[in-house]
C-alpha cells in the first residue's frame, strides 16, 4: 500500500529534540574524510590546463613535449572525450564545459589535462603544452550580450519562446512570461508607481572545500570514483554517460562534503579524472585549485532587472511587472525563469507579469546557488516595494501584510497556495523586539521577505535491523549540514526507538537505487519521507515476525512505543516483544529484517521568510556594518531545531556577503581578476553580529511530520533587507549589488550635491 | 629549488650574492609562498634568515629601537615598550593579513614586497625609520622610503639583505597612528591608508608632523603639505580641512579591483584626518 | 628539485620526514605524514583551514615550508584531543552545533585554542577578530562564537 504522506498532528517524542549529530566526533578531530583526504595506492596527480582567453578558436594543441617529460603518464584533450551524447544538448554542453572542443568560451575553460607521478611533474607538463588560439571578440555583461553588436557565442542558438522564431542566432536562448491579469489596467488604477532598474553582479557559492576526486577505471571498464558531491547518483549517471560506460559499471562513493550550496550538483573535472585514469590505467587524483574553483566551476548569474510596481493610496498593489535578464555563462540555461517565478511569490496580486530573458556570455557555466535566481529577483521586488510603501507613507511591514499571499491565493507563477507562512512571518516580524530596539547615529533598519519552493524528487532508503536490535538507515542523499541526525530522529520517532539506537549512513551508488541530489531543500524533506515509509515497512515486517513467534495471525499484531503488542485481548495474552528480542530470533522467523522504500517525494511545501536588518553606514567613506540581523522563517516542522537555526544563519550570512562585498570582477579583457578569497570577499567572523532566528511551524499538509525544506529561503531576503536598511541609514536607494563602499560613497556624494 | 638556513648574516649575503639563478630571502614567507603557489616566481635558491642570531630580537636602547628582520608581526604587539612608543607602527604591522599571517610575517618582508598598499610601511615612513642593509660591500643605513622604488621592486642590489629596522628615540608628547580602509573588517589589502606621526609642545601645539599615504601612488606618498597644515596648530577644524585637502590633492591612485580613483582620493583625506586625531590624542593632546 | 631532511616534533611525537625544498608544510602533513585533518581551502593563506601552531604561534601551514620546521614544536588538529578525551572546544563545537559541513572546523579549533591559550577571557569582539583569519561559509559564525564563549567560561571554571 503506498505511503499516505499527509500530515498527522501528534505529540512527538524525538522530533524537535536536539541530539548530537553522529558525524560530529570525526569532524572535530580531523578524522572525517573529505574529497581530497583519500589517496589510492599508486595514484597519479592530475592538473588541468585552462584557457587564458574569454573567447577563442582552438587552432592546435601540441602535447608532444609534455608527453615526453619523465613521470607524465597520460595527457587528454577533447580528442580523448568523444561526443557520445547523441543529440542531448544538455549532456553535450556538459561535455564541452568539462573540456573545450573547438572553442574556448571563458577565461578558465579547460583545454587539456595531465596525470603525472607528482604535482611538480604535472605542473611542468602543463607548461610544455602549446595551444594555438585564434582570439575572438568576447562579451561578459548580460545587457551587452543582448545588443545587436555583441559577438554571438553559439551559432546554433535561436531564441526559444519568441514568435516567429528568429532567423539569426543570438546570445538570447530563451524568453518566457509568467503571471495573470491585466497589468496595463492595473497601472492605470495605481495612485503611486515605482519604476527602477537593478543590477546584481555574479557571485560564487564560496564553499571552503575545492572540488576533489580520486578516479580509477580498470581495463575491464569497471570504474570507481571517490568524490565530494551533493549527488553521487547524479554524478555517476552523468560521468558514465559522458565516458560511454554503463551506469552500473561505475561505482561512486561520496566523501564528506565541505560545502556545496548548489555548486556541487554539477560535474566539472570528474570526467577528466576518469578519462585520465582510463588512459593511464592507474588511479588519478584531481583536486581543483582555489583559482580554478572560481574560474571554472559554477557561479551564479549576474543579472539586470527592470521592476515596475503600482499601488493605490490605501496600499493595495494594483499591478506589478518585472523583466529579468540572467545569464547561464557560456551555455544556454534557464535561470531567469526561476527569478521570474519567485519574484512576486510573496504577494496576492490581481495583475502581475514577469518576463524572463536568458542570456549567454563568456563566463563559466553557471550552476545553482542556494535558492537559485530568487535572491536577485527579491532584491528588485523588495526594494521597489519598500520605496513604494515609503512614497505612500505606509509602514514597510504593514504594506506587505496588506498584500501578502495566503492560503487560496493564486501565485504569480501559477499554483494556488495551501497553508503558507508569509503572513505569520510578517506578523512575527512586526512584533519582534528587534523592531523596537533603538537605533544609533548613522544607523538604519530595513526588512524584506523571501520565498523558495522546495523539491521532492526520487529517493530510495534502506532500513536494516541488526542482530542486536539496533537499526541502520542507509540513505542516498548527501549530508551537507547535519541531516544524518534529522533522518535518525525521524526513523527513531517512527520506529519508537531511542535516537542512539539508530545509525544513519550515506550509501554508495552500488548499494541503493537512484537518489536525486541534495538540492532544492529536499534532503530532510524527501529522505525523511522515504525513511518514514521504509520504517513503516520495517514495522510491518517486525510485526509479522512477532506474529510468527506467537503463532497468531499477522494482522493481530500492532507496533506501539517501539514494541510488538497483540492487538486487542482476542489476539492473546502475550507480553510485548522489543525489537531486540525480535531481532535475536530473526534467524528462525525468516532471516534478516529490513524495511525498504523508493518513492518520488511529492507535495514539497514552500517556505517563506521575513528578515530584519540594522546597518550602520559611515557617510564619509561608504563603509557599512551590519549591527543586528533577525531571520524569521516557516519550517513546517523543525525536526532538529538547532540545525534549522544553522541553515537560517548560514543563508543569511551568504546573503549579507552578496549584498555588501561579493562580486566577480572582469576586466575589459574578459578575464576574471579576483579568483581567490583575498579579493572575492566573503564575510569573515568580525564582519557579522549574532544572527537571531525565529522558527515558525505551519505544517506542510503533504508530509507526515509537516516538514518544509528550509535550507534555501534564508539567502533570498538579505540583499533587499540590507539595501532597505541602507536606504534608511544613509538616504540612498542602491540599485547595484554589491553595495560596496565605493558605490555607496558615490551615491551619498550624489545625494549631497542635490 | 634549494633551501638554505645559514646561522650568520655574512653567509646569507654570500649565498645570495653568488647565486646565478633566482634567489630570495625567506623570513615570514607569507608573500614568498603565495607568489610561488601562483607560479609568479620559481626560485632556484631560498635563504631562510630566521636562524641568524639576533634576527628575531627587538632591542631598546638610548638611541631608539632596533627590530630584527625575522621578528614576526605578532611579536611587536607583545613588546610593551614598542607598543607604547609607536602604537601606529605596531597597529600597522598587526593589520597585515590574519592572526595566522601575523604569526609569521615580518615588517621588513612587508617592506621588501614593494606593495604600495603594504600595511607595515606608512607608519615606518612617518616615523622616519631607517633600515640597516647588509651586502657584499658591507653595511649601509638608509631611510625606509628609499627601499621600495616601484610596485614590487626595491632598491636592493644583488646579495643585499635588510637586517634590521631602526626607530629613532621618541621625544615626550609624541605618538603616531595608522588607519587603513578595507571593505570588510579584516583580511583585505588596504584600499587606501594613512599614517600620521606627531610631536607636540607642552601647550599641545604640533611642532613636528609627518604624513604618509598608502595605496594611492606607485610607492608610499609622503605628503609634506599635509604635515605643514598641522604644524603650529592644535588640530582645529581648519587645519584638519587643509590636511585632508592636501592629502587628496597629492593622491595619484589607480582604478582597480579594490577601489576607484574617486574613492581613494576622497577617503585618503578622511583617513589622514582621523589618523591625525588619534595620534594627537595619544600624544596627550586634547580635542 | 632538492630534498630536505627534517626532524621535528608534531603533537608531542618525534617525526622525521623528507620533502621537496619548495613543499609547504601543509602538503607534508597531508601527503607524506597521512595527517589529513588540516585542510587546503585556498593554498594562499586566505582561509585558515590549514591552521596549525608552530612553537605556540598560530600559522597557516600552507605558508610555511616543510623545510623550515626542523627543531620546532608543531601542534595540529590531530593532537587536540588527548587519547579519547576531547578538548573542551571540540566538545562544545559539537554541543553548540558550531559546524555544519565541518571542513573549516579543524582550522577553527586550532585557531580558537590559540586564542584561548593567550586570552582566557575574550570579549565577543576579541573572539571575532581573533578568528577573522578562518573562513566559514555554512554557519554565519554565530554558533562558532557561542561555542568559544561557552568554552572560555567553562575553562575559567566560571
Amino acid at each position: 500500500m503506498p505511503l499516505d504522506t499527509s500530515f498527522v498532528a501528534r505529540k512527538f517524542k524525538q522530533i524537535g529534540t536536539r541530539p548530537l549529530r553522529p558525524d560530529g566526533l570525526d569532524k572535530v578531530t580531523g578524522r572525517a574524510r573529505y574529497g581530497a583526504d583519500y589517496n589510492a595506492p599508486g595514484q597519479l596527480i592530475a592538473l588541468v590546463l585552462r584557457s587564458p582567453h574569454p573567447h577563442a578558436k582552438i587552432k592546435k594543441i601540441d602535447t608532444s613535449k609534455a608527453e615526453k617529460l619523465p613521470g607524465v603518464k597520460a595527457i587528454i584533450t577533447s580528442a580523448d572525450l568523444p561526443d557520445l551524447t547523441n543529440g542531448d544538448r544538455g549532456m553535450r554542453d556538459m561535455l564541452e564545459n568539462c573540456m573545450a572542443r573547438k572553442k574556448v568560451l571563458y577565461d578558465g575553460h579547460a583545454v587539456a589535462a595531465v596525470a603525472a607521478i607528482d604535482a611538480t611533474t604535472a605542473r611542468k607538463a602543463l607548461k610544455l603544452i602549446k595551444v594555438d588560439y585564434e582570439i575572438l571578440p568576447h562579451v561578459t555583461d548580460v545587457d551587452e550580450a543582448l545588443k545587436p553588436s555583441a559577438p554571438v557565442i553559439h551559432d546554433d542558438i535561436f531564441t526559444d519562446g519568441v514568435e516567429p522564431k528568429p532567423a539569426k542566432p543570438s546570445n538570447n536562448n530563451k524568453r518566457a512570461t509568467f503571471g495573470h491579469g491585466d497589468i496595463e489596467q492595473g497601472f492605470k488604477d495605481a495612485d503611486f508607481i515605482v519604476e527602477r532598474s537593478f543590477k546584481t553582479e555574479q557571485t560564487h557559492q564560496g564553499y571552503i572545500e575545492p572540488h576533489a576526486c580520486v578516479a580509477n577505471v580498470n581495463p575491464d571498464g569497471q570504474g570507481e570514483l571517490w568524490v565530494c558531491t551533493q549527488g553521487h547518483f547524479v554524478y555517476r549517471n552523468q560521468c558514465a554517460a559522458l565516458l560511454g560506460m554503463d551506469i552500473s559499471r561505475l561505482r561512486v562513493t561520496a566523501s564528506e562534503i565541505g560545502g556545496g550550496f548548489g555548486g556541487k550538483t554539477h560535474i566539472w573535472t570528474e570526467p577528466l579524472a576518469l578519462a585520465l585514469s582510463r588512459k593511464a590505467n592507474k588511479p588519478v587524483k584531481l583536486t581543483m585549485t582555489r583559482e580554478d574553483v572560481f574560474r571554472a566551476s559554477g557561479p551564479t548569474s549576474s543579472t539586470s532587472i527592470d521592476m515596475k510596481i503600482g499601488a493605490k493610496k490605501d496600499g493595495t498593489i494594483t499591478a506589478a511587472h518585472g523583466v529579468l535578464r540572467y545569464h547561464g555563462g557560456a551555455f544556454p540555461a534557464t535561470w531567469a525563469e526561476f527569478g521570474a517565478m519567485t519574484a512576486f511569490a510573496c504577494y496576492d496580486l490581481k495583475n502581475v507579469r514577469s518576463d524572463s530573458i536568458e542570456v549567454i556570455v563568456n563566463r563559466p557555466k553557471t550552476a545553482a546557488y542556494r535558492a537559485p535566481s530568487a535572491p536577485m529577483a527579491a532584491f528588485a521586488v523588495e526594494s521597489a516595494i519598500d520605496e513604494l510603501a515609503h512614497k505612500i507613507g505606509m509602514d514597510a511591514v504593514d504594506f506587505r501584510i496588506k498584500n501578502a499571499a495566503k492560503e487560496g491565493t493564486k501565485s504569480s507563477y501559477g499554483p494556488v497556495y495551501g497553508p503558507i507562512g508569509i503572513g505569520a512571518t510578517l506578523e512575527a516580524a512586526k512584533n519582534h523586539p528587534h523592531m523596537k530596539a533603538p537605533l544609533g547615529k548613522n544607523q538604519g533598519r530595513g526588512m524584506a521577505c523571501g520565498f523558495w519552493f522546495n523539491f521532492g524528487g526520487q529517493t530510495c532508503t534502506d532500513i536494516n535491523v541488526t542482530p542486536d536490535g539496533s537499526v541502520t538507515v542507509a540513505v542516498g542523499t548527501i549530508d551537507v549540514g547535519g541531516s544524518r541526525a534529522s533522518i535518525g530522529l525521524m526513523a527513531a520517532e517512527e520506529l519508537g526507538l531511542p535516537y542512539e539506537q539508530v545509525r544513519v549512513v550515506i550509501a554508495d551508488t552500488s548499494s541503493l537505487g537512484h537518489n536525486d541530489m541534495t538540492d532544492g531543500s529536499r534532503g530532510t524533506f524527501s529522505t525523511g519521507m522515504a525513511t518514514v515509509a521504509a520504517a513503516r515497512n520495517c514495522i510491518k515486517e517486525l510485526c509479522k515476525r512477532a506474529a510468527k513467534m506467537w503463532d497468531i495471525p499477522e494482522d493481530a499484531v500492532e507496533w506501539v512505543d517501539g514494541m510488538a503488542k497483540p492487538a486487542g485481548s482476542n489476539a492473546g495474552n502475550f507480553p510485548p516483544l522489543s525489537i531486540k528480542e525480535i531481532a535475536a530470533a530473526a534467524g528462525n522467523t525468516g532471516g534478516p529484517i529490513a524495511g525498504h522504500n523508493e518513492l518520488v517525494a511529492d507535495g514539497a511545501g514552500v517556505s517563506f521568510a521575513t528578515h530584519i536588518c540594522d546597518i550602520e553606514v559611515d557617510p564619509e567613506t561608504g563603509l557599512s556594518r551590519v549591527k543586528r540581523y533577525t531571520v524569521i522563517q516557516d519550517a513546517g516542522k523543525a525536526i532538529h531545531p538547532t540545525y534549522v537555526e544553522g541553515q537560517y544563519q548560514g543563508g543569511a550570512a551568504q546573503g549579507i556577503g552578496w549584498a555588501l562585498n561579493e562580486e566577480y570582477i572582469y576586466g575589459k579583457d574578459g578575464r576574471l581578476q579576483n579568483a581567490g578569497f583575498l579579493d572575492y570577499r566573503i564575510p569573515v567572523c568580525s564582519d557579522l553580529p549574532f544572527i537571531d532566528t525565529m522558527i515558525l511551524e505551519i505544517p506542510n499538509p503533504n508530509h507526515p511530520f509537516g516538514v518544509r525544506g528550509v535550507g534555501e529561503t534564508s539567502i533570498v531576503p538579505p540583499l533587499a533587507a540590507v539595501a532597505n536598511a541602507m536606504s534608511n541609514a544613509a538616504g540612498v536607494r542602491m540599485t547595484h549589488i554589491p553595495m560596496s563602499p565605493p558605490r555607496v560613497l558615490k551615491a551619498i556624494e550624489a545625494l549631497k550635491k542635490h | 629549488m634549494r633551501y638554505e638556513a645559514p646561522d650568520n648574516i655574512k653567509s646569507a649575503v654570500a649565498m645570495l650574492a653568488k647565486e646565478k639563478g633566482l634567489a630570495f630571502v625567506l623570513a615570514g614567507g607569507t608573500d614568498l609562498l603565495v607568489k610561488m603557489k601562483a607560479g609568479m616566481i620559481e626560485p632556484d635558491l631560498v635563504v631562510d634568515i630566521k636562524k641568524i642570531k639576533g634576527m628575531a630580537d627587538i632591542k631598546k636602547s638610548a638611541t631608539g629601537f632596533r627590530i630584527g628582520a625575522a621578528v614576526p608581526g605578532v611579536a611587536l604587539s607583545e613588546n610593551a615598550a614598542l607598543s607604547k612608543a609607536w602604537p601606529g607602527i605596531v597597529e600597522g604591522a598587526n593589520l597585515i593579513g590574519s592572526k595566522q599571517v601575523q604569526g609569521r610575517c615580518t615588517m621588513i618582508g612587508n617592506l621588501c614586497n614593494g606593495s604600495p598598499a603594504a600595511d607595515g610601511v606608512p607608519a615606518l615612513i612617518a616615523a622616519r625609520a631607517k633600515v640597516v642593509v647588509s651586502g657584499p660591500k658591507g653595511k649601509r643605513t638608509i631611510a625606509v622610503e628609499q627601499v621600495p622604488v616601484s610596485p614590487g621592486r626595491t632598491c636592493l642590489k644583488k646579495g643585499e639583505i635588510i637586517e634590521a629596522i631602526l626607530l629613532p628615540k621618541r621625544p615626550p608628547r609624541s605618538s603616531d597612528a595608522y588607519l587603513r580602509f578595507i571593505p570588510r573588517t579584516e583580511m583585505d589589502i588596504a584600499v587606501v591608508s594613512a599614517a600620521v606621526n606627531l610631536v607636540l609642545d607642552p601647550k599641545g601645539v604640533v611642532n613636528d608632523a609627518r604624513v604618509a599615504l598608502g595605496a594611492v601612488a606607485p610607492t608610499i606618498l609622503v605628503v609634506a603639505d599635509a604635515a605643514k597644515a598641522l604644524i603650529g596648530s592644535k588640530l582645529d577644524a581648519a587645519a584638519l580641512e587643509k590636511l585632508a585637502a592636501a592629502c587628496s590633492a597629492a593622491c595619484r591612485p589607480i582604478d582597480d579591483k579594490r577601489g576607484t580613483i574617486e574613492f581613494r582620493t576622497k577617503v585618503a583625506g578622511v583617513l589622514a584626518r582621523r589618523a591625525a586625531e588619534i595620534a594627537y590624542r595619544r600624544a596627550g593632546g586634547k580635542l | 628539485m632538492s630534498s630536505v631532511h627534517v626532524t621535528t616534533t608534531i603533537n608531542g611525537d618525534a617525526v622525521d620526514f623528507v620533502c621537496n625544498a619548495d613543499e609547504p608544510l601543509l602538503d607534508v602533513l597531508r601527503n607524506r605524514l597521512g595527517m589529513t585533518g588540516s585542510k587546503e581551502g585556498c593554498g594562499t593563506g586566505d582561509c585558515g583551514a590549514c591552521s596549525v601552531t608552530i612553537d605556540g604561534r598560530l600559522v597557516c601551514s600552507c605558508l610555511v615550508l616543510g623545510a623550515e620546521v626542523g627543531g620546532s614544536k608543531i601542534e595540529t588538529i590531530e593532537g587536540m584531543a588527548k587519547a579519547d578525551v576531547l578538548h573542551p572546544l571540540q566538545k562544545n563545537f559539537i554541543a553548540h552545533a558550531a559546524l555544519q559541513c565541518g571542513i573549516c572546523t579543524p582550522g577553527f579549533l586550532v585557531a580558537a585554542k590559540a586564542l584561548l591559550d593567550n586570552n582566557p577571557n575574550p570579549s565577543e569582539e576579541e573572539i571575532r577578530f581573533g578568528l577573522a583569519g578562518n573562513l566559514c561559509r555554512c554557519t554565519g559564525y554565530d554558533k562558532i562564537v557561542r561555542a568559544v564563549q561557552a568554552t572560555a567560561k567553562e575553562m575559567r571554571g566560571a
